[in-house]
């Protein structure tokens, strides 16, 4: 191919973006997902936010998973007094899991709705509400028609949609800018160290819209995303960035009630905090 | 000040004309209502055919059969009266927003204002009248400045002006008149003073027979041969004295009100007329600094039925589109049947509205913002305010009981969230008991077995013992450890109590960590 037509052919994707609601960052707005190399898969390598987001889950464990991907994603939207708003079915979520990815739990308001048409017309509305900053919808099967509906108002309002989709039967074309799928990964504690380590998951991203799919192992620690395989190469060490186990920092030992009859377990969390 | 203008109706044959109504065979037949007194039938009612032939209340059903031997009697029905009235005066709040019965057959309704949005006060008496005639009541009417007068008019009006002298004048019914009626008063018997019986027999024995015979005595004169009653009837009926109705409904501070020319049906119909009633709240309610919290869309029907839409508010409201989005979901619920005939809206609660100097640079206002409270209304009309929950921390460490529903949007966490502890994203509503293999006690076990499937546990944090609150309830304690099993799911597992031998059943699933 000619240098010219490839130059020609680059600038009509970048027209064609921000027609399709990736809207270049306004400085001063932007804000840092610590997503390091998993925000190249992005256009403009940025992690679009005023987009719908599909999260795919098969199990329980899976979407426990994504709750915590989740979170770390939420936390730098509403760390300035941002808002979201949570459609849940039965809600089996725990506030009190979250605040460990950043997110005060009571800067989320919680919808509970039995079905799923409801949810989907609660979630579009709620993402047309442009005082909120994310909303979360639990709504394992959308049409394409819905999902437009969904995009078509946040390019309007520019709140960051999330599409929990637990168990969908199709998983068919829908309107999103990006479907991740978080599966979870045996944690890696520090050498020497029992326990369990930090949370850790193998995220894909199975579809970007004009983006690169890709999967990444993906760590929570010290706050943020870490990426534990590329932090290996660039140090050239194994497990550089692999520190402690969640919260297993002071887990005490149950008080003995009856005076030395139990030895004290053997598998116990070390009692030092390394943040790396 | 506006003069004040009363409209009195009379049912002449109230009870009769609404069991004509029922059973239109009583058409060519007449009829009595009777009533069982110390064991004889009185005559309660007569209908018009039984009284051109001398049948009137109180005389006895026997006597009564003896003038017609085919007379019709039926029984009479505790309380119809009234409950006929309060029907027929709601019905008459699409004319007014006063509306007041007058026991035992008549309505009065306070007019004053209301007749310039029919053209006038003949043309509004005379289609208060047509309408109800329309209904299949007899009914006479009059207006008059005082209520004393309209009453009086309305029952004895016929007296005063002859059916010819009304056709000159142009005027409907009996007779509608202001300002002049003091003069016809005067021609008109004492009874239309609404007087007691032994006052009016007092009068016809001085022969003292129509009003004007005794209107200009002395009132020291009158007060000493027929007591205070009389005279204050007098002022009433003149305007000298002041006298109040008992509205049916109380009204409303602030309502506004939308008569329509035609009958609306339809969904659009009913929006525009909503738009223009919220506008037109909404802008005396800014004027006032005032908001909405409560409100009440009523629509009248033309069948008398009343359609009504209630919504409220988070937050004090004056904001025309949020309002009209709240009713909007709902327009649907109404049914306009043969068509509605007047809207009318109520702020049934409001609260002060604090203006809000407008952000230049609108940034995250966070759960203040007016949007939160905007959207949080649509979703409460819709689904029930109880589905939305804002959860803050509470201060207990057993996990059921470690968070709180929140009052209000603007209340805060009293005590910081705890990262301290690990805590799974999913808490089972209900722990699963898991069959587990732990080889030695208080160490987390080896594998467990949930619904089928063998998860051998690779990594353990734990144990974090969390004791009942006693003073809250008993039982055991619970000793929780976060595992991992072999795929690398993450999980909150805990023991019941402490370990026995003997009881294996004691092992429970409680959460999944991310």
């Amino acid at each position: 191919m000619p240098a010219a037509s490839a130059d020609i052919i680059r600038q009509l994707q970048r027209e064609i973006l921000p027609l399709q609601g990736f809207k270049p960052p306004t400085a001063g707005r932007a804000v840092d997902f610590h997503l390091g190399p998993l925000e190249a898969a992005f256009p403009n390598h940025r992690f679009p936010t005023g987009a719908v987001h599909e999260f795919i889950s098969q199990t329980r464990q899976q979407s426990a998973a994504t709750h915590g991907f989740l979170g770390g994603l939420l936390a730098p939207l509403l760390k300035n007094g941002g808002v979201c708003l949570w459609i849940g079915g039965n809600r089996s979520v725990f506030p009190p899991g979250f605040p460990i990815y950043g997110v005060s739990p009571d800067r989320v308001l919680f919808l509970d709705l039995p079905k799923e048409k409801d949810r989907c017309w609660a979630m579009e509305e709620a993402l047309k509400c442009e005082a909120l900053t994310a909303v979360v919808g639990e709504i394992s099967e959308i049409s394409f028609t819905d999902s437009r509906r969904l995009q078509l108002a946040v390019e309007q309002s520019r709140v960051t949609g999330m599409l929990l989709r637990h168990a969908p039967r199709t998983l068919g074309t829908v309107a999103s800018v990006a479907r991740w799928e978080i599966i979870p990964l045996p944690s890696e504690p520090e050498e020497g160290l029992p326990g369990i380590g930090f949370p850790r998951w193998q995220t894909t991203l199975l579809k970007v819209r004009n983006g690169r799919p890709g999967s990444w192992v993906v760590e929570w620690s010290a706050g943020r995303f870490q990426f534990p395989e590329q932090a290996a190469q660039a140090a050239g060490l194994h497990g550089q960035g692999v520190a402690l186990a969640l919260g297993s920092q002071n887990i005490a030992p149950p008080a003995p009630r009856i005076a030395a009859s139990v030895p004290l377990p053997a598998v116990r969390a070390p009692h030092k905090r390394r943040t790396g | 000040m506006m003069t004040k203008s009363y409209v009195s109706l009379w049912f002449r044959y109230l009870k009769t004309d609404w069991f004509q109504l029922r059973r239109p065979a009583l058409n060519n037949q007449p009829f009595v209502l009777a009533i069982s007194d110390h064991g004889r039938k009185i005559v309660a009612a007569a209908d018009p055919k039984a009284e051109r032939q001398g049948i009137f209340p109180g005389a006895t059903v026997a006597d009564a059969r003896a003038i017609i031997p085919g007379l019709e009697v039926l029984d009479d029905i505790p309380g119809l009266g009234d409950k006929l009235l309060t029907a027929l005066a709601e019905w008459c709040i699409r004319f007014t927003p006063i509306a007041a019965v007058d026991p035992p057959d008549g309505l009065l309704l306070d007019t004053t204002g209301c007749s310039h949005l029919w053209g006038g006060d003949q043309p509004y008496l005379q289609s208060i009248l047509t309408r109800l005639q329309a209904r299949g009541y007899a009914v006479h009417g009059a207006m008059a400045d005082t209520i004393g007068a309209a009453w009086a008019l309305a029952r004895f009006g016929n007296i005063a002006v002859s059916g010819q002298q009304r056709q000159e004048a142009g005027l409907p019914g009996p007779f509608a008149g202001q300002g002049g009626s003091h003069e016809l008063l005067l021609a008109l018997p004492p009874a239309a003073l609404r007087l007691e019986p032994i006052t009016l027999d007092k009068l016809r024995k001085l022969g003292l027979i129509t009003i004007g015979h005794f209107a200009h005595l002395s009132r020291s004169a009158l007060r000493r041969r027929f007591g205070e009653p009389l005279l204050l009837r007098l002022d009433q009926a003149f305007g000298r004295a002041q006298e109040f109705l008992q509205p049916l409904h109380p009204v409303e501070q602030y309502q506004e009100r939308l008569p329509c020319l035609e009958p609306i049906v339809t969904a659009t119909g009913i929006g525009i007329a909503l738009q223009r009633l919220l506008e037109a709240l909404t802008s005396r309610l800014q004027k006032e600094a005032k908001g909405v919290r409560e409100a009440l869309f009523k629509a009248y029907r033309l069948d008398g039925k009343i359609e009504q839409l209630r919504i409220a508010t988070n937050r004090p409201s004056d904001n025309v589109t949020h309002l009209y989005k709240l009713f909007e979901l709902r327009i649907a619920t109404i049914e306009p049947d043969l068509g509605i005939e007047l809207f009318l809206l109520e702020a049934t609660k409001l609260e002060d509205l604090l203006p809000v100097q407008e952000q230049l640079w609108a940034g995250d206002q966070g759960l203040e913002a007016r949007g939160i409270a905007e959207l949080i209304d649509q979703l409460a009309g819709r689904f029930g305010s109880a589905s939305i929950r804002r959860y803050l921390p509470d201060e207990h460490h057993w996990p059921e009981r470690s968070i709180k529903t929140a009052q209000a949007l603007n209340e805060k966490p009293a005590i910081p969230w705890r990262t301290h502890r690990p805590r799974p994203t999913i808490l089972l509503p209900q722990p699963v008991p898991i069959q587990v293999t732990a080889p030695v006690p208080d160490y987390p076990p080896l594998l467990f077995r949930y619904q089928g499937k063998v998860h051998h546990i690779k990594k353990a944090d734990g144990p974090e013992r969390i004791e009942r609150e006693w003073w809250l309830e008993e039982g055991p304690h619970r000793d929780y450890y976060c595992v991992e099993d072999q795929d690398g799911a993450r999980y909150w597992l805990f023991r019941s109590g402490h370990y026995t031998g003997e009881n294996t059943q004691q092992w429970f699933l409680h959460g999944y960590f991310p």
